[in-house]
C-alpha cells in the first residue's frame, strides 16, 4: 500500500468533506460533496476493495450528487445563501472529533502493516452474496422498492 | 512505509466529524442529508479497513457490509430528497429553522 497516494487521497478527501459542511454557497457545497465521494471511492481502491469503489462512484458520483443538484435547482427561491450557521454545531462535532481520536489512540494493536490478501474477485462477491447474504439481498431489494414507491407517492402533485 | 490500521480510522473519524459539523450547523435541509451520507461514508471505510486488516484469509464480511450499506444510503437519499420537494411545495421554504409548525 503506497503512503504517498494515502496522504494525497486523505488530504483530497478531507478537503472536499470540509468544503462542503461549510461553503456558503449550495452548488459550490454539492460539488464538494461529490469530491468527497470521490475520495472515498479512491480509499476503497487502495484498500483493495475495487468493487466497492465502482459501486461508490456508481451510486454516489452518479445518482446521489445528480438527485443533490437536481433538488437543488427546483428549490431554487430561497437557497442561494445558507443563512445563518450554528456555532453548537462545531463545538459538538470537536468534543466528537476528540474523543475519537482518543479512542483511537488509546487503543493498541491498532498500529499494524496490512497483510498481503488474495484480490477479492467480482466472482467470489458473488457467490457469498447468492450464498451467506442472500436474505439481506432480498431484503435489502425489498427496501429499494419501498424507497422508490414512497418517494414517488411523496412527490407526486395532489389533486384538488 | 505503509499506512496502518490507524491512520485509516483517524481519517474516517475526521470525515465523520465533518459529516456531524454539516449535519448539526446547516440550516439547510438538503445539507444535513449530506452531512448524514458522509458519516455513513466514514463507516464504509471502516469496515473496509478493518477487513483488509483483518488476518487473512478471512470472509469479506466487511465489504459486503458497505455493500448493503450503500444502497441503504442511496434508498435514504432518493426519500430524504423528495421529502425536501414536498416540504418545500408547503412552505416555500428549505431552511429547517423556519419549519416549525409541530414545535408547540
Amino acid at each position: 500500500m503506497n503512503s504517498v497516494a494515502f496522504i494525497i487521497i486523505a488530504i483530497l478527501t478531507l478537503a472536499a468533506a470540509l468544503g462542503a459542511a461549510t461553503l456558503p454557497k449550495l452548488i459550490h457545497a454539492a460539488l464538494s460533496f461529490a469530491l468527497t465521494f470521490v475520495g472515498v471511492a479512491m480509499f476503497y481502491f487502495l484498500l483493495g476493495a475495487e468493487f466497492v469503489g465502482l459501486v461508490q462512484v456508481f451510486v454516489y458520483v452518479g445518482a446521489v450528487a445528480v438527485l443533490i443538484v437536481f433538488t437543488i435547482l427546483l428549490t431554487r427561491r430561497d437557497v442561494d445563501k445558507d443563512r445563518g450557521f450554528n456555532w453548537n454545531g462545531v463545538v459538538i462535532a470537536l468534543a466528537v472529533f476528540g474523543g475519537l481520536i482518543f479512542a483511537i489512540t488509546k487503543t493498541s494493536g491498532l498500529t499494524i502493516a496490512p497483510p498481503a490478501i488474495a484480490p477479492l474477485s467480482v466472482r467470489q462477491i458473488g457467490q457469498t452474496l447468492m450464498t451467506d447474504y442472500v436474505w439481506p439481498l432480498q431484503c435489502v431489494g425489498l427496501l429499494l422498492t419501498a424507497a422508490l414507491i414512497g418517494a414517488l407517492v411523496l412527490v407526486m402533485e395532489e389533486k384538488r | 512505509m505503509t499506512p496502518t490500521l490507524q491512520l485509516f480510522l483517524i481519517i474516517s473519524a475526521a470525515l465523520f466529524s465533518f459529516g456531524l459539523l454539516a449535519a448539526l450547523s446547516r440550516r439547510h435541509a438538503i445539507f444535513i442529508l449530506i452531512g448524514i451520507e458522509m458519516m455513513l461514508a466514514a463507516a464504509g471505510i471502516n469496515f473496509i479497513a478493518f477487513w483488509r486488516f483483518a488476518p487473512q484469509p478471512a470472509p469479506p464480511t466487511g465489504v459486503m457490509i458497505t455493500i448493503f450499506a450503500i444502497a441503504i444510503a442511496a434508498a435514504e437519499a432518493a426519500v430524504g430528497l423528495s421529502l425536501v420537494i414536498a416540504v418545500y411545495r408547503h412552505y416555500r421554504t428549505t431552511n429547517v429553522d423556519e419549519i416549525d409548525q409541530l414545535h408547540g
